[in-house]
């Protein structure tokens, strides 16, 4: 543990801050599930949140009927919004793997703070992005054929298609992720069993909790079991998002057809993966005063880490537009003529503002160490990463090979109702979370106080 | 104070490990009510305007088929006997029948007999009787054994897999084009050889990939593309 | 914008009508089966007795059409259930319904079930017949094609043609006979016009008028004759909008008497056209001319020819030319005459005063290079002047006999039909019209403006109104009885060819409504006791062809589709002196605005506006669909600030309407073109409301040209829907390889001037199949050089593989069907640039894009080297598509087939998949075709022989330039054309190695004008 509580050398913000025991802690942090009533903005919140979540079923009840031609797809732009969702979300997702399963194997004990609710953030994100590749087919009632089974047709699926890898990356990926952030919340929930009043929490939590009473055994168990996970889990990160871009790499479309994407969206995923955390640690911690757990810290180190994955990318786009230019192959040269100059170049060059250009201030201690900046800039941030999935998809598609088939992408009102709809849904499992389940890992914070030192 | 009997470990440990199992049977169980005869009516008659017995015209009578069918050799469609072929007999026996009032309804008043389809693809599978035929496919591989049908119903699934299974391995099931309208037709064994062009056969499998040669068959690559079947 | 919202409205209508009427395709296919040919109909009246039926037949809309426009329907909600019932993963959901199956009574001899027949008949337009072989499943006609032993098709037909099948099957047809809106019997209309009929005997039938459209038909020329024997003082008026009266005019002037002209193009090596658009559907012979012109375009076997056009708008034939001169329609004339005057005495220097100067002087230089192997043509609409100078040109050059041919008129009654109507018009209004019976016309719509046809067919004018046609158009709204015409393909008739060849137009079906022909109809006004038509064209023919032999003859001609020795035999005509040169037009008309009226390229003269396929059949200059945009050339435009989609006010006459402006590049400076046919009223639910009337503004002095048109921007704009995204191969980095192209020269000294070094076989992650070791091997060439976007290929396809119509909204969104679309591009100075077509079907490439990334195997390669679609097993990932470099293939992004209209069920290919919603689809090589005529050889024990089986877009194409076949084949025709030189393939570079290869354009321009 190089971080103590109360010192802070190097001038470094401490992981938390001094003055806890293991009571005030678990305290501190179950009260909110169990002792303190519930505010009014918590409901005005989840019930926002929850129209959207209807309003989202409405638009995806009304394209089961229609078909998805009341989207703006069309051809030569056969994919619009709902593949751009599914990329945006997933690279959401990554951050609560990456910090909850990488930081771990680094014993990055910063990382106890946030990991939970980082966790937590990554599963929702993954069930929003998991909502378009289903919906987005013409005849979503057989998208299961995409899973190989025995079926009386006596054919499989097509294993050379990245859409099959997906399938097994993304459903894996959330197995995983489910699992870990469920054995993570044993022990937890156990406290919360033995803490809650109430005889229906009580037995609610109980069976949750798995009958986990904390004994040795139980711990050592449940720390082969977390580090088997983690292992399992740290080269998800890697391979979920490279997986994602062979989506396009795979394919022969100028602009998708490059080498670079794996490394690029990967760095990517993670960039808007922290942003998104910033954007949900900082209003938490405020609202709910847990800025002596998330403390300046935690958020000096995720604007780190976005400045530096926000920097991969830029090398990313560097490289795209030199090879357009390098390979001398007319048509990656006019895809990158068309990003500059073309009918879209507006939504290149916010994309280049928002993912490049702004984030650079987090170089900048003083910005890194002010909620509201970092969290403007994670904004920036989430809405640059998803306009580059817009660039990637449309702009490619939309004048490929041949002039006579170039086209224009409209997206109609279904898909901004999916889209937003989408959004919904994740803030509502947000707020449920948040009002359940310890949104940080009680007995994790408690081994990042002295008394839990270990003695040689 | 203990809110969970002691027992629930057990209970807990049992349904996690049952559940995997649960599972299994759940998929296992779909997995066969897609190939079961709910679905694919194998082996079930269907009800008939009139209960037309094979069985009596075929082997009691030892009608041909093409007497009936008679576009099975020309044609994709084997083709359904107009009215007047069963009046050709029945204007002369069982003239008075009442079983065969729809038959004489229908040829007095010139409005078609409905019958209902037995042996049915869906609309999307282009099937052709007459190649088959032409290649040395008997009518009761797929048929079944007709000549035993009082009422007609299909032997077989008619499911892709079950095409697929002739397809990706035609020598199983070729035979002589003359044995071809042969209902009692039986594969060559030891016990009762096959000889053809002066050949003896004494199985299958040695007489089916002559055939396959004999008859020209095009390659398994080439009756298994999606197009020889789906356009 | 209201219009266009209401036209998208209708659109959707069209293309997803509402609920399901409980009339399914198994009732229908029971009653059809049911009964022998001539009978079944008959049962299908019973059948049009249903309520559901007779609902269907006369309501507007499909009933719940606006229930399933927004909200969700009862049908929509029960696919809803049955969608997420699936999505439970429940694979029941594949259960088939219990299905009946229904054998005839008595089974006709010649019918084999599940075999298709073909039959000889012909269609007919503007009076000259095209040739046809219909293709027809147990009695119902489902496709149509050209008739290859004809003169006149050699198995090409025209986009009209191809589309009728359509027109027949429309289910917004007049179904019934009317009188003032209500329904009635034929029995009750012949008890009607007794009494007047009785009446006109009395004054020799002095009331009675009848309008007829060109009349062709011998048998009903002899009708007509001897009718107005019964009626002496009757008068027969003929009309159409688009006639030739300056073509007849013409040959008055030049010979004083009518005479058909037609021309050999394969013995010509310069053709001069004077805006005249040969090369396209609608021009008499235009099939046949094709096929001609595309032969002598091939630089490797012949002597290619040269072609120069003058013309006042854009065209095919223009886009074909070796030397094209956009010009003012009124000035045209000048050319001919610089032309005849450089004919004779020559240019006198080589400084000259203007482009056109030089142009006429090289044209003349040449045709003088070329006697007796030239031929001048000119346009329908150029005046009757012009037809005479061309007329003297040719004779002077000596091409009579030898590339121009004079017959008599195939126009049976060739009068000047502008004069004709007015003559009738004029008698209406003083009330000397008793009875008028209009035959099959539109006159109310599309009569000169200036006549005012529809006020003067008012019941004070007119007690007798009667209409047979085959909708209840603008017309039949205002005459008193209107019956239902029987559709060509319903009905018995003959026609002749532009060369005069008779053919029999027999019928494929007895009428779906109990419609009526002409035939029928002109004899029941001879006071014949109502015959059927087969008995009047077969009495007639008996005239013609006394003797025993009758039956034979009568077999051979319905069997070979034409009548023994019926073309025209030559005539010698001998030119008289021509009136003297008029005087150059003032320069005040020189600088006014002039306006062109032309027939539509899709839907000609407004008759074919309810036609699905050519509505959204694109322009073959301007891939317009479903609209005619005021056509307007890049300079005019620039100098009035006009961008396309502008809406802008033209005025004429005094007449003001509103309209749309298309820049069209290459068309002349201050001149603007317009498209009639279109903002028809009460054309059905296709046509009805799409684009704009400009018959308002045609007067019958000026039907064709007229200038001093004023032209203000009213600042709204309309959303217009083309099918391509940009017509020019140049983009900012460099111009792309698309179409190939090089002059006759450069060919010769480099002719593999349009190859490009190819990747290597082996370079694929995949192992290569050896297709090399198939029986076939499945190819396609299309010679650019011969292709003239005639469209033909697009609806023949459409028409073969049941492909669906989606309106207006959907293709301004990009989502039109076509599987095979054909290209324009255009080249170089926008106000005269070079254009190419180039077809697109699927490439089939070896190395398919779309097939590795099918998650499920939708699209997969079959072993004879087709890229197999499979319809059934497609999820609709769109993934194929997107990863497709030629944007062939085609989605499914609604329903856009209609699965409820009986007729259109009838209508379709029983041979190919109706595709469903959330399904892709593309072109296979007419696969159905394929695997038939395998079928067929394996059971005869033979090969496929190389033309036995074509393609349908092969198959209908007049040039030739879709060649399709066996490729392992090394004599087949398509190998042939692949080892051709000009031979290559469209974006090689992807090693996609398509099997649809491309033969580059060759163009011969003159060196005295230069490329």
């Amino acid at each position: 543990m190089d971080e103590r509580i109360g010192q802070t050398e190097a001038g470094r913000a401490p992981v938390m801050e001094p003055g806890y025991t293991f009571g005030t802690v678990t305290d501190k942090i179950s009260s909110i599930v169990l002792t303190r009533p519930t505010s009014n903005g918590w409901f005005l919140g989840f019930g926002v949140a929850f129209l959207l979540t209807m309003m989202m079923l409405y638009a995806i009840a009304y394209l089961f009927v229609k078909g998805v031609g009341i989207w703006g797809v069309t051809i030569p732009i056969g994919w619009g919004f709902a593949i751009i969702n599914f990329v945006w979300w997933i690279g959401i997702g990554h951050a609560g793997t990456l910090i909850s399963a990488i930081l771990l194997l680094l014993r990055q004990s910063w990382r106890n703070s946030i990991n939970r609710f980082a966790e937590a953030m990554t599963l929702f994100a993954v069930s929003a992005a998991g909502i378009f590749p289903l919906i987005h087919v013409g005849r979503p009632w057989l998208a299961y054929w995409l899973f190989p089974y025995p079926n009386s047709m006596g054919v499989w699926p097509q294993f050379r298609s990245p859409l099959i890898w997906d399938v097994f990356a993304v459903s894996t990926y959330a197995t995983i992720s489910l699992l870990f952030w469920f054995v993570g919340l044993v022990p937890d929930l156990a406290t919360l069993r033995d803490r809650s009043t109430n005889r229906a929490a009580k037995i609610v939590y109980g069976i949750l909790a798995l009958g986990w009473r904390g004994s040795a055994r139980h711990w050592d168990r449940y720390e082969t079991a977390y580090l088997l996970l983690a292992g399992l889990a740290t080269p998800l990160v890697l391979s979920v998002h490279t997986v994602v871009s062979f989506d396009f790499a795979v394919g022969i479309v100028p602009g998708w057809h490059t080498t670079i994407f794996p490394p690029y969206f990967v760095a990517g995923a993670i960039y808007s993966g922290f942003a998104m955390v910033l954007m949900l640690a900082i209003p938490i911690r405020k609202l709910y005063g847990l800025e002596d757990f998330i403390t300046e810290l935690h958020l000096q180190n995720a604007a780190k880490v976005m400045l530096a994955t926000g920097l991969i990318v830029a090398y990313g786009y560097v490289i795209e537009a030199f090879m357009g230019w390098y390979s001398g192959n007319r048509y990656d040269a006019f895809t990158l003529w068309n990003r500059l100059h073309g009918p879209y170049r507006w939504e290149y060059y916010a994309l280049l503002l928002c993912n490049i250009v702004i984030p650079q201030v987090l170089w900048i201690r003083k910005l890194r160490s002010r909620p509201i900046a970092l969290f403007s800039v994670s904004l920036v941030v989430l809405v640059g990463m998803w306009l580059e999935r817009f660039i990637i998809v449309v702009v490619s598609l939309h004048r490929d090979f041949l002039t006579s088939s170039w086209g224009m992408y409209y997206p109609t009102r279904w898909d901004w109702m999916t889209y937003i709809g989408t959004i919904g849904m994740f803030l509502a499992a947000m707020f449920l979370f948040v009002r359940l389940l310890p949104m940080i890992s009680i007995f994790e914070m408690r081994t990042l106080l002295p008394e839990a030192e270990v003695k040689e | 104070m203990q809110i969970f009997h002691r027992s629930t470990n057990t209970i807990s440990r049992a349904t996690i490990y049952g559940a995997v199992f649960l599972i299994a049977a759940l998929l296992w169980a779909v997995l066969e009510l897609q190939r079961s005869p709910y679905i694919t009516y194998a082996k079930v008659a269907r009800p008939q305007p009139v209960p037309f017995s094979h069985q009596h015209h075929v082997a009691g009578l030892g009608i041909d088929c093409r007497y009936c069918h008679t576009s099975v050799e020309t044609s994709s469609f084997a083709g359904i006997p107009p009215t007047k072929t069963c009046m050709n007999c029945h204007s002369q026996i069982w003239t008075g029948a009442p079983l065969l009032e729809p038959v004489r309804e229908s040829f007095r008043s010139g409005k078609s007999l409905v019958w209902t389809r037995v042996n049915d693809l869906p609309d999307f599978v282009y099937f052709n009787h007459s190649i088959h035929i032409n290649k040395g496919v008997g009518c009761n591989t797929c048929h079944g054994p007709v000549d035993r049908m009082p009422l007609m119903y299909n032997e077989n699934s008619l499911q892709m897999e079950w095409c697929l299974d002739c397809h990706r391995d035609p020598a199983k099931n070729l035979r002589p084009r003359e044995q071809v309208f042969n209902m009692r037709y039986e594969p060559p064994s030891s016990l009762k050889p096959l000889t053809l062009d002066g050949k003896e056969y004494t199985d299958q499998m040695s007489l089916g990939t002559d055939l396959v040669k004999k008859y020209k068959l095009r390659t398994v690559t080439d009756i298994t593309s999606c197009s020889t079947c789906h356009r | 914008m209201k219009t266009e919202d209401e036209n998208g409205k209708r659109r959707r209508e069209e293309v997803c009508p509402g609920k399901k009427s409980t009339l399914d395709l198994d009732a229908a296919r029971a009653r059809i089966a049911d009964t022998k040919g001539p009978e079944f109909w008959r049962s299908l009246e019973e059948l049009a007795g249903s309520p559901e039926w007779q609902e269907m037949m006369h309501r507007e809309f499909p009933k719940g059409a606006s229930e399933w426009l927004d909200s969700v329907s009862r049908r929509g909600f029960l696919k809803l259930m049955g969608a997420s019932l699936a999505m439970a993963g429940m694979t029941a959901c594949t259960k088939q319904p219990l299905e009946p199956i229904v054998p005839y009574v008595r089974q006709p001899e010649e019918l084999v079930p599940g075999r298709p027949m073909f039959y000889a008949t012909a269609f007919t337009l503007g009076g000259y017949a095209s040739p046809l072989l219909v293709e027809s499943h147990m009695y119902r006609p489902t496709k149509i094609e050209g008739n290859d032993k004809h003169p006149a098709s050699l198995g090409g037909t025209d986009i009209f043609a191809q589309a009728s099948i359509l027109e027949m099957y429309d289910p917004d047809r007049s179904q019934t006979i009317n009188n003032l809106g209500e329904v009635r019997t034929w029995g009750n209309f012949l008890e009607a016009i007794r009494g007047p009929l009785s009446a006109q005997q009395a004054v020799q039938g002095a009331g009675i008028r009848i309008l007829t459209p060109t009349v062709s038909s011998p048998t009903l020329a002899d009708q007509m004759r001897e009718l107005l024997k019964i009626y002496p003082q009757a008068k027969w008026h003929v009309y159409e909008p688009v006639n030739r009266d300056n073509v007849l005019e013409g040959a008055k002037l030049a010979f004083g008497q009518p005479v058909e002209t037609h021309y050999k193009l394969e013995n010509a090596d310069v053709i001069v056209s004077l805006d005249a658009d040969f090369l396209s559907a609608g021009f008499p012979g235009n099939v046949r001319y094709i096929r001609e012109f595309a032969k002598r375009r091939d630089p490797d076997s012949v002597k290619m020819s040269r072609l120069y056009v003058v013309e006042s708008a854009t065209s095919s034939t223009g886009a074909k030319a070796d030397h094209r001169l956009p010009m003012r329609a009124g000035e045209i004339e000048q050319v001919a005459e610089l032309l005849s005057k450089f004919l004779e005495q020559g240019h006198p220097s080589d400084v000259f005063s203007s482009q056109r100067e030089k142009f006429a002087a090289a044209v003349a230089n040449d045709l003088r290079a070329h006697r007796g192997s030239s031929v001048v043509i000119v346009g329908d609409h150029q005046p009757p002047i012009v037809h005479a100078l061309a007329h003297s040109i040719n004779q002077a050059l000596g091409n009579v006999g030898k590339t121009v041919f004079y017959t008599d008129p195939v126009d049976a009654n060739p009068i000047n039909q502008t004069a004709s109507i007015k003559d009738l018009v004029a008698d209406m209004r003083a009330g000397k019209v008793d009875m008028l019976v209009i035959i099959d016309g539109n006159p109310a719509y599309d009569a000169p403006a200036d006549l005012n046809f529809a006020d003067a067919l008012k019941s004070t004018n007119v007690p007798v109104r009667i209409h047979l046609g085959l909708y209840q158009d603008e017309t039949a709204e205002l005459c008193q009885w209107h019956i239902n015409k029987a559709h060509y393909l319903e009905a018995w008739g003959d026609a002749r060819a532009y060369d005069g060849t008779v053919s029999i137009v027999q019928p494929l079906i007895a009428p779906l409504y109990n419609g009526k022909s002409a035939h029928e109809l002109v004899a029941i006004l001879a006071g014949q006791a109502d015959p059927s038509s087969h008995e009047v064209v077969q009495s007639y023919w008996k005239k013609q062809h006394p003797g025993a032999d009758f039956e034979m003859f009568w077999r051979k001609s319905l069997n070979d589709g034409w009548v023994e020795s019926t073309a025209f035999a030559p005539k010698q005509v001998s030119i008289r002196p021509l009136p003297s040169i008029s005087a150059p037009t003032s320069p005040g008309a020189q600088n006014a605005i002039e306006i062109n009226f032309r027939r539509d390229p899709s839907i000609h003269d407004g008759r074919f506006s309810n036609n699905g396929w050519l509505q959204e059949l694109p322009k073959p200059m301007s891939k317009m669909t479903w609209d005619n945009p005021v056509l307007v050339g890049p300079a005019m435009a620039e100098r009035l600030g006009l961008k396309s989609e502008d809406m802008i006010e033209i005025e004429l006459y005094g007449k003001k309407l509103t309209a749309p402006v298309w820049v069209q590049a290459g068309h002349p400076d201050n001149s603007i073109t317009v498209f009639l046919g279109y903002g028809r009223r009460r054309a059905g639910r296709v046509g009805t409301g799409a684009g704009f009337d400009f018959y308002p503004l045609r007067q019958s002095a000026t039907a064709w040209v007229a200038t001093g048109v004023n032209i203000a921007k009213t600042g709204e704009t309309y959303k217009l829907a083309t099918t391509q995204g940009y017509q020019t191969m140049d983009t900012p980095v460099g111009q792309r390889p698309l179409v190939r192209t090089a002059s006759l020269d450069e060919y010769h000294k480099e002719p593999e001037f349009a190859k490009e070094e190819e990747p290597p076989k082996d370079l694929t992650l995949y192992k290569p199949y050896p297709y090399e070791k198939e029986p076939y091997a499945w190819g396609m060439a299309i010679d650019l050089n011969a292709c003239v976007g005639c469209n033909n290929c697009i609806v023949a396809c459409q028409s073969e593989n049941n492909i669906a119509v989606v309106g207006k909204e959907q293709v301004v969104l990009g989502r039109h069907m076509h599987w095979l679309r054909v290209d324009a591009y255009y080249q170089g100075d926008r106000d005269n640039p070079k254009a190419y077509f180039q077809p697109v079907p699927c490439m089939q490439c070896e190395n398919a894009p779309c097939e590795v990334v099918c998650p499920v195997g939708a699209t997969v390669h079959s072993s004879e080297g087709l890229n197999d679609m499979v319809y059934n097993r497609c999820v609709g990932t769109r993934y194929c598509s997107n990863n497709c470099p030629y944007k062939v293939r085609r989605f499914n992004f609604l329903l856009f087939q209609d699965w409820e209209t009986p007729q259109l069920k009838m209508m379709r290919n029983p041979d190919v998949t109706v595709r469903s919603r959330g399904v892709m689809e593309k072109c296979t090589y007419c696969v159905q075709r394929i695997s038939e005529h395998r079928i067929d050889s394996e059971r005869e024990d033979r090969k496929i022989q190389d033309g036995e089986l074509q393609t349908a877009c092969q198959q209908s194409c007049p040039a030739n330039a879709i060649v399709f076949g066996n490729i392992n084949d090394p004599n087949s025709g398509v190998s042939k054309l692949k080892s051709n030189p000009r031979n290559y393939s469209l974006l090689a570079d992807l090693n996609t190695r398509p099997r649809t290869t491309y033969l580059a354009e060759i163009r011969n321009p003159s060196e005295e004008l230069g490329s």
